[in-house]
């Protein structure tokens, strides 16, 4: 699998989340996405993209398009350097907040791709991978 | 400062939201709305989201906020246009907007209201209707 088409993107404000959902967006229409599939992508780029400007203290985002062994996909990888979470199980429940969100930025975000990773250390960060495949 | 327009048209108020909102535009137009239903006395409020390609849970939490704040002060709210795969995603998100009353588009969203005002307008007027 090789990133074919990479950018990456500051991420410290609401205007910039809305900057990257909208990159994300486009490219995959670029690459002939469905539009269900460019939604649910934008939308679980938008939940992670918030988290790391709210929780995370602002971050970045690298935006990648992959391809390889006869398939493609886009990716989106959140990073903050931020105060991280300890119960990363906890923080994945669906209607969990630890602020005034609705809790299902994390659970959702999951549920809307393909493949989602995470990986936080307390007092380190947070880093968040999405990908949609074709 | 950029700002969603809020339209008066009779005893309505008409929200269409162009633009991808950012969170802190999304906030303020909640509060524009609560501040021209005051001061308006609308009965009802539509609000077209048909431009919007995304709903998460933000905007969501911000649609919800907006009906319950508009029910507070006596009118109704419905939203219009969403997008089929819109509706899709935030289903599968996990929200479920059920506190939210819609409607497919403008036309049909406008008589949703008519028909809800007329219906709390002849209920607060029930005992003259019985003589
Ligand atoms: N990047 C992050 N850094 C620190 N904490 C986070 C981060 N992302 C999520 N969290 C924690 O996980 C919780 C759940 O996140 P989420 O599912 O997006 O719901 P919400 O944003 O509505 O709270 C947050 O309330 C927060 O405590
Ligand atoms: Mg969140």
């Amino acid at each position: 699998m090789t990133a074919t088409k990479s950018r990456t993107m500051p991420l410290d404000s609401c205007e910039e989340i809305v900057h990257l959902r909208q990159t994300t967006r486009s490219w995959m229409a670029e690459q002939r996405f469905t539009l269900v599939e460019q939604t649910k992508m934008m939308t679980a780029t938008s939940e992670l993209a918030r988290n790391a400007v709210v929780y995370g203290g602002g971050g970045s985002a690298k935006l990648e398009l992959l391809e390889g062994s006869g398939r493609m996909g886009i990716r989106v990888v959140v990073e903050d350097q931020g105060p991280g979470i300890a119960d990363i199980g906890q923080a994945m429940t669906d209607h969990f907040t630890s602020g005034q969100g609705m809790g299902l930025g994390l659970g959702g975000a999951k549920r809307l791709v393909d493949d989602f990773e995470i990986r936080s250390e307390p007092g380190k960060g947070t880093v968040v991978s999405i990908t949609k495949w074709k | 400062m950029e700002r969603i327009p809020i339209l008066k048209v009779g005893e309505f108020l008409l929200v269409s939201i162009q633009v991808d909102m950012h969170d802190r535009l999304a906030m303020s137009l909640q509060d524009d709305l609560t501040a021209k239903l005051v001061a308006t006395r609308a009965k009802g409020v539509l609000i077209d989201i048909s431009s919007l390609d995304m709903v998460d849970s933000f905007i969501g939490r911000m649609l919800g906020h907006m009906a319950a704040m508009a029910g507070a002060l006596g009118a109704k709210a419905v939203v219009v246009g969403m997008q089929p795969a819109v509706a899709i995603t935030i289903v599968e998100l996990g929200m479920a907007l059920t506190e939210v009353r819609t409607a497919l588009n403008v036309d049909k969203g406008m008589a949703l209201l008519q028909s809800l005002v007329a219906k709390s307008c002849s209920m607060d007027n029930h005992d003259c209707h019985e003589k």
